[in-house]
């Protein structure tokens, strides 16, 4: 597309053959500034109204409605919140921390229940594949917001009353309620322990490190993988039972109306985390399975040529190779359970969409602001896992000529 | 030639061929089959007995709530209930109520359109239907008329019967003359700039807002049918509406925004980048919020979308985005050679996608195409959030109807959306493998 000057031979004046709206670079330059005077045109204009049609409304705009008391209770939250004294600012933290505890949670199961699915579907047991192809066909193929309807209205609510619920001893109790879990209450000395784990994943680290670099230098194989789960695993026991095992359970007791003590996992909070799970699931099963298909069966050969056993040929040539693979798509997975997690709102799960754009929405009126700053959130959460993902991506990706 | 040995020397000689024999018992058929691929090793018999033990905790249940313990016919919800829940059933019983579902079946595809106009949703469906097929079984014909069909005269017909026509265009016709006077003026300054021809360039202006004019009179006219508020739409024809449409609309939208994204244009190319990674990154939920509270900001006074237009606007931007980067795929998948030899042949930009560029790639990646719209297809059921009745909207508010209420209720109107939805999406995911089979010439680059 360089052709810009053409100046036929022998013309004397040397003025250009070609119209200026025919020079390509011109037209561009023309077509781009019409599109961006159209774009700004209409987000002036959108402004402008809403602008006049919020002074109609008679809502101030503006930020702060943050600090104001907001006077809901909210269900489930992470940290100090009290209808009382606290802030619809609180209240999008409270959001966003349920968020994040819903979507880690459900990425860290659905990889689990995905690569076990994605694996199966390549067994060639014919029960165990037959098995994982109705699993995979069957969630894959209905609504995500159907399943949360089900586990929800359908399982979750369907659970007897605390008093006739289900009491699995020191595991917890469940019931209409939730799940009532034990929870751990660490006494004087705790944090020694915690001290050694971080110690003994520095070690291990180190440890890791080092066998690499003689393995590079000498070819020794050192079993630095094991030796560095013996030390994460003993040395925190160890520390643990020498600072006098500082640990006791707080086990929910059935009280009059609902258990006390422990720790509680509401409904919605179970609900949501495995209809996301189980669905995110069955598209990370099938990633699975195509990064396996997509190493070719030349690599498995070559690697029993050099006589590798099947577990080193599994770990050494095959695994790495199909991660290349499933990375990419795994990581658009991982963002969609985190934006579907906004699926909430409609069983009140108390997340980010569902207690700041709604409920705060609803009382303050300030669409405008909320609305952006809930968008803004999830951009912002979907941007930082992508850039982090490409760079990770760059790093393992394959070195070609 | 003499006999080197006499028949003596030979203790036995075979003289007739035998027949071939069977594999051993063990290693053919029923029984090899079992062995190899259920039983053949302690932890593989293990794995199948855990199999066997889901399915037999899974199946006879669902095959007991479904059908043997299921109610076909009934009047009311007392054939649903329990003698305990003033029913008729004995205690402890449980299966579906499908006598609800029939009860309520109308609903459930018409929503509360009226039942006296029904015929027309009727019509529309037959005709999609018979665009679709048409569309999309290869071995048809007529293919770019069928595609002018469905893209220009069918979703035209569509709104007209939906909503009854008669639409209030009146006030559109001094804006589009206007728009008609800038627009043949812009061409002929362009067509004059460029030193060249202007009368092409005024013909395709004049041809394209001529039919606007048609078009705007089409909607206008009175065709004597009552008028359907989008209000009283519901159940499956809302869900179809809103993924059709949406397909439809974010097809054209999402092909603009992966060639901007492909431009050498830096301004177009930053604006496309930007809409795309936007859509993208949030939530479906909040793009409806969106549509639904701060769209009508957006407007000057006045002007107001109804509730389900303002749910297509959002889940057309939103999809265009995925659409979009559906499209760049297959644009990235053409070799370079296909671009440069349709420049070699003095095709313009315009001509070079039209001609050579976008067939291709667009016909690589329908296969994808299907998979977003199913995507968008289950998604459709977010907008009951913000209270349209689609199919499983119109599902959930039919719990509210005292006729009808029992325990089972509700899960058998889940379990019917469930099988709705799982036969739509299963049968699309299978025409999409068909396709890349089908598409799949063998020689990958």
């Amino acid at each position: 597309m360089a052709v810009t000057d053409v100046t036929p031979n022998g013309s004397g004046d040397g003025a250009p053959k070609v119209a200026l709206l025919n020079n390509p670079e011109v037209r561009g330059w023309v077509f781009q500034i019409i599109l961006a005077v159209l774009i700004v045109y209409l987000a002036f204009e959108g402004w402008t109204n809403m602008n006049a049609n919020l002074r109609a409304a008679g809502i101030a705009s503006g930020w702060g409605f943050l600090g104001t008391n907001a006077g809901f209770a909210i269900s489930q939250s992470l940290i100090e919140y009290s209808q009382a004294s606290s802030t619809y600012g609180r209240v999008y933290i409270v959001g966003l921390l349920n968020t994040l505890a819903v979507a880690f949670v459900g990425i860290i199961l659905a990889t689990i229940i995905g690569f076990i699915v994605g694996v199966a579907r390549l067994s060639k047991n014919w029960m165990v594949s037959r098995l994982a192809t109705v699993y995979v066909e069957s969630l894959r193929n209905i609504p995500l917001l159907l399943q949360i309807f089900i586990w929800y209205f359908g399982v979750l609510r369907l659970l007897p009353q605390p008093r006739e619920g289900f009491d699995f001893g020191p595991l917890g109790l469940l019931n209409n309620r939730g799940f009532f879990a034990p929870k751990p209450v660490w006494g004087e000395g705790a944090e020694f322990t915690l001290y050694a784990f971080i110690i003994a994943c520095v070690i291990a680290w180190g440890v890791g490190r080092w066998a690499r670099a003689r393995q590079m230098a000498t070819g020794q194989i050192f079993p630095s993988f094991l030796v560095g789960l013996g030390t994460i695993i003993f040395l925190p026991l160890i520390v643990f039972f020498v600072s006098g095992a500082p640990l006791s359970w707080d086990i929910p007791k059935m009280g009059g109306f609902r258990p006390s003590g422990g720790m509680t996992l509401i409904p919605e909070y179970i609900a949501m985390l495995i209809a996301l799970s189980t669905y995110t699931a069955s598209f990370i099963a099938e990633i699975v399975r195509a990064g396996i298909l997509a190493v070719n069966r030349g690599q498995t050969e070559a690697a029993n040529a050099l006589g590798l056993r099947n577990g080193p040929t599994l770990r050494l040539v095959i695994i790495p190779q199909a991660l290349r693979i499933i990375i990419p798509p795994l990581t658009s997975q991982y963002l969609n359970l985190t934006k579907n997690s906004s699926l909430a709102v409609a069983i009140a799960y108390p997340e980010l969409t569902s207690v700041f754009a709604g409920t705060a929405l609803n009382q303050t009126g300030q669409a405008v602001e909320i609305i952006s700053l809930t968008m803004l959130t999830y951009l912002t959460i979907s941007l930082v896992t992508s850039l982090f993902m490409n760079w990770y991506n760059n790093r393992v990706a394959l070195v070609e000529r | 030639m003499a006999e080197q040995h006499s028949a003596a020397d030979i203790a036995f000689v075979r003289r007739e061929m035998l027949p071939q024999q069977d594999a051993p018992a063990t290693s053919r058929g029923i029984v090899a089959w079992f062995r190899e691929s259920l039983f053949s090793s302690i932890p593989y018999t293990i794995l199948t007995l855990a199999c066997l033990y889901i399915l037999w905790v899974i199946i006879p249940p669902l095959v007991s709530f479904l059908f043997t313990s299921a109610v076909w016919s009934g009047a009311d919800r007392a054939v649903c209930a329990t003698e305990a829940q003033g029913g008729i059933q004995p205690d402890g019983w449980f299966g579906a109520c499908w006598a609800y579902v029939g009860d309520y079946g109308n609903q459930f595809i018409y929503g509360r359109y009226p039942n006296e106009e029904q015929w027309r949703v009727n019509i529309v469906g037959i005709l999609f239907i018979g665009g679709l097929a048409g569309l999309l079984i290869p071995s048809v014909p007529y293919k770019r008329e069928n595609i002018i069909f469905l893209a220009i005269v069918f979703p035209i017909a569509a709104l007209i019967l939906l909503t009854g026509g008669h639409l209030s265009v009146g006030g559109l016709y001094i804006p589009l003359a206007i728009l008609t006077v800038i627009a043949l003026g812009v061409s002929f300054l362009f067509a004059k700039l460029s030193e060249s021809d202007p009368i092409p360039g005024l013909k395709n202006v004049a041809f394209l807002f001529i039919g606007l004019f048609v078009l705007l009179f089409i909607l206008g006219f009175d065709f004597g049918l009552v008028h359907v508020e989008t209000e009283v739409w519901g159940g499956l024809l809302v869900t179809l509406v809103i993924a059709v449409t949406g397909i439809a609309a974010s097809l054209p939208l999402g092909i603009a925004l992966a060639l901007g994204r492909r431009s050498a244009l830096p301004i177009v190319r930053f604006f496309s980048i930007v809409f795309i990674e936007f859509w993208r990154g949030v939530p479906l939920i909040t793009v409806l919020f969106m549509s639904s509270v701060m769209l009508p900001l957006f407007l000057p006074e006045g002007v107001s979308f109804d509730k389900l237009l303002r749910a297509l606007i959002g889940v057309a931007l939103f999809s265009s985005a995925y659409m979009a980067e559906v499209v760049r795929g297959g644009l990235q998948a053409l070799p370079k050679g296909q671009y440069e030899g349709a420049m070699a042949l003095g095709l313009n930009w315009t001509q070079m996608m039209r001609m050579i560029i976008l067939p291709q790639a667009l016909k690589l990646v329908i296969p994808g195409i299907v998979n977003t719209f199913i995507g968008l297809f289950k998604d459709t059921t977010l907008v009951l959030i913000i209270g349209l009745f689609d199919f499983l909207g119109q599902i959930q508010s039919s719990y509210s109807d005292p006729a009808w209420a029992s325990p089972v209720q509700a899960m058998t109107g889940y379990a019917f959306a469930a099988i709705v939805y799982w036969i739509f999406c299963f049968s699309m995911s299978r025409y999409s493998m068909f396709m890349e089979r089908k598409l799949d010439t063998g020689h990958k680059r």
